[in-house]
């Protein structure tokens, strides 16, 4: 039991005799490394940045506008000037389709962003204070969870004179913050019995600080995770609502109108390059944000099972 | 009940009175509260400056709760806890803020104490800049000066909890609690998740950090002989109750209650020809701690007692000093009324 704090250096033979050079990594550049690892994940950033580029920049790929009708140009197939041909109003396919994919887009990335607001928010009141505010907000999402998505987007599409895209996203946003809000809860639910969340009140930190320090930085991955796959769901609830005609109004383009086109046999048939495109669209991009969610989830939790 | 004489009242610390902390149990449809777990039950005693009190006990029996409790992590039922002359028990928790300055906790997995998502710097460094206002300069000169205290490097500095073994991050948990110099510090059995060659390390650092800085200590172990090594006094909880509190050479070498006998025997020792193991024989205690949520009457301790007789299972036993400073609960010591 001979000891002075000087000869005890060499604890960890593992890590310490270069610690000095060593260059140390945070849990989150750690994450991060584990992600550029992942070649799948990579290829479906790549892809992703394409289609966002494509979207953002799509007055550079084509000067026709998406929105203008020509009667004299119906259902023409590819040519040079419209290389996908035009729809049921002579308006140009391939602008509608990057027109479109903003639509898209826009939907998915707003709805995830309130949906994340509200959910952190609200999980974070709930599940830190606990008691009659936690029960409120719980019982609130039970009910918000009852409620059929599509019920509830058809009655309000059908109420409303003129569907906006805030009002979609809106929607989209209403029917999924409940589940960010539980899955939030229940992890600084656990979060809220560690010791380091006891040493932190120990010390005095105030309430914020304990959430913003202490739990959103030990949540953030599987919160980035959700969030991630939830934008996917957000897609294809988009589309799916404008391919029963529920969605976002013509003229404005979107992917989920442009397939919706496709009901008619006659499209569905003779002009498979009016619907396949959107329908590429909205298969590649929905994968690539799942293998990008999957990668996430790989990086965050190293040990989560791997094939 | 008061332990505490006249003369000594000048130099107490802390001085804990009847302090009790109940948790609700909670059942059926409505959650209306069925019953209470008695987790500390009327616990009084008192540490004096420079001191260390050492409180063993088996899982389970309040020793934890009770350290948290002072510590207004939880908040207490009952009771009366008064840190250097000031009545904290009741304090809301914006008025207590100010005392976590002077009172900390090392806990005991460092594993789960520290925040892995942190560096070691902004981890010493946080209690200072919720506590003071001190610039960013100075923080970082005095966590230097700390972490060289406790054994670490300046460069460690940089490094995330991952990079440490389990000693080295007990050193950072220490570090954490000591840089607001506080006066009292309450250690949650803070070696029992380490190797025992580390042990020792961080049990001589703790005593040299004790002496260098004048801290005091409630020092929570359920092992005698690391309480032993460090204590000045120990006190023995069994079931959220102090069964026996007394000088640690008082009690090692004449423990009273049949309860701390057994604790006592139960100490593996070598035995070897120049030094034979004591002949004497055995206490062994059979059976569990009773449930707290409905413990048994009289003296607690009465289901797993060897001697105990009728009068334990009627009356519960008082605190009573038997030798100058020597308190034990035990009716085998005193006389029926």
């Amino acid at each position: 039991m001979q000891s002075n704090p000087q000869e005890i250096q060499p604890e960890n033979p593992e890590t310490n005799p270069n610690a000095n050079k060593e260059k140390s990594n945070s849990p989150f550049q750690l994450a991060l490394r584990r992600f550029l690892k992942n070649k799948m994940a990579l290829i479906s950033v790549f892809i992703l940045l394409i289609i966002i580029i494509l979207c953002i920049l799509a007055p550079v790929f084509t000067d026709l506008d998406p929105e203008k009708t020509n009667l004299l140009l119906i259902e023409k197939g590819p040519s040079e000037e419209h290389i996908l041909g035009t729809n049921g109003m002579g308006q140009d396919n391939f602008s509608r389709l990057l027109y479109g994919g903003r639509i898209s887009l826009i939907v998915g990335l707003s709805a995830m962003f309130f949906t994340l607001v509200i959910g952190v928010v609200l999980g974070s009141i709930g599940g830190y204070y606990g008691g009659i505010i936690d029960n409120i907000i719980m019982r609130a999402t039970d009910i918000m969870l009852m409620l059929p998505f599509l019920v509830l987007a058809l009655t309000i599409m059908a109420i409303v004179d003129k569907v906006t895209i805030g009002l979609f996203v809106a929607i989209i946003a209403l029917t999924a913050w409940p589940n960010l809000t539980r899955i939030i809860r229940g992890m600084y639910l656990s979060l809220r019995e560690q010791e380091f969340v006891l040493g932190a009140r120990a010390i005095g930190a105030s309430d914020f600080r304990i959430i913003f320090k202490h739990f959103i930085p030990n949540a953030i991955g599987p919160i980035i995770v959700n969030a991630t796959l939830m934008m996917a769901t957000m897609i294809i609830a988009e589309s799916a609502l404008s391919f029963i005609g529920f969605g976002i109004p013509q003229p404005t383009p979107t992917w989920g109108n442009m397939i919706s086109e496709a009901q008619n046999i006659r499209i569905l048939r003779n002009h498979p390059e009016a619907w396949i495109p959107p329908g590429l669209g909205i298969l590649v991009t929905v994968l690539a944000i799942n293998f990008i969610g999957d990668g996430l989830r790989d990086a965050f939790d190293p040990k989560s099972n791997r094939r | 009940m008061t332990i505490l004489s006249k003369e000594s009242a000048q130099d107490v610390l802390v001085d804990v009175q009847n302090v009790k902390k109940y948790f609700p149990i909670k059942g059926g449809i409505l959650k209306r509260t069925i019953g209470h777990l008695k987790a500390v039950d009327d616990v009084s005693f008192h540490i004096h400056k420079g001191e260390t009190l050492g409180i063993v006990g088996e899982s389970g029996s309040g020793k934890s709760t009770l350290g948290r409790v002072i510590l207004r992590l939880l908040d207490p039922t009952e009771g009366s806890i008064q840190f250097s002359g000031t009545e904290i028990s009741h304090l809301k928790r914006r008025h207590f803020r100010p005392y976590r300055r002077d009172m900390q906790i090392v806990f005991q997995d460092p594993f789960a104490s520290l925040n892995s998502k942190m560096s070691v710097a902004e981890l010493i460094e946080e209690p200072l800049l919720v506590q003071t206002s001190l610039t960013r300069l100075e923080r970082k000169e005095k966590a230097i000066e700390i972490i060289e205290k406790v054994g670490l490097r300046a460069a460690d500095r940089l490094k995330y909890p991952h990079e440490f073994s389990g000693g080295q991050r007990q050193r950072i948990s220490i570090a954490r609690a000591l840089i607001t110099n506080p006066k009292f510090v309450i250690c949650d059995e803070p070696v029992s998740a380490l190797d025992v060659s580390i042990q020792a390390q961080v049990l001589n650092l703790m005593k040299d950090l004790q002496e260098d800085l004048g801290l005091t200590y409630l020092f929570i172990a359920h092992d005698l002989s690391v309480v032993k090594h460090i204590s000045d006094r120990v006190a023995v909880m069994y079931l959220g109750r102090i069964v026996e509190i007394a000088d640690k050479h008082s009690l090692y070498s004449n423990p009273l209650h049949p309860y701390t006998q057994a604790l006592l025997t139960s100490i593996p020792v070598i035995d070897t020809d120049e030094n034979p193991a004591p002949k004497e024989e055995k206490i062994k205690l059979t059976g569990d701690l009773p449930n707290p949520a409905n413990p048994p009457s009289g003296c607690t301790f009465r289901t797993r007692c060897p001697l105990a007789h009728d009068r334990c299972a009627v009356e519960r036993p008082e605190l009573t000093e038997l030798e100058k400073g020597h308190f034990v609960s035990c009716h085998l010591y005193t006389q029926e009324k």
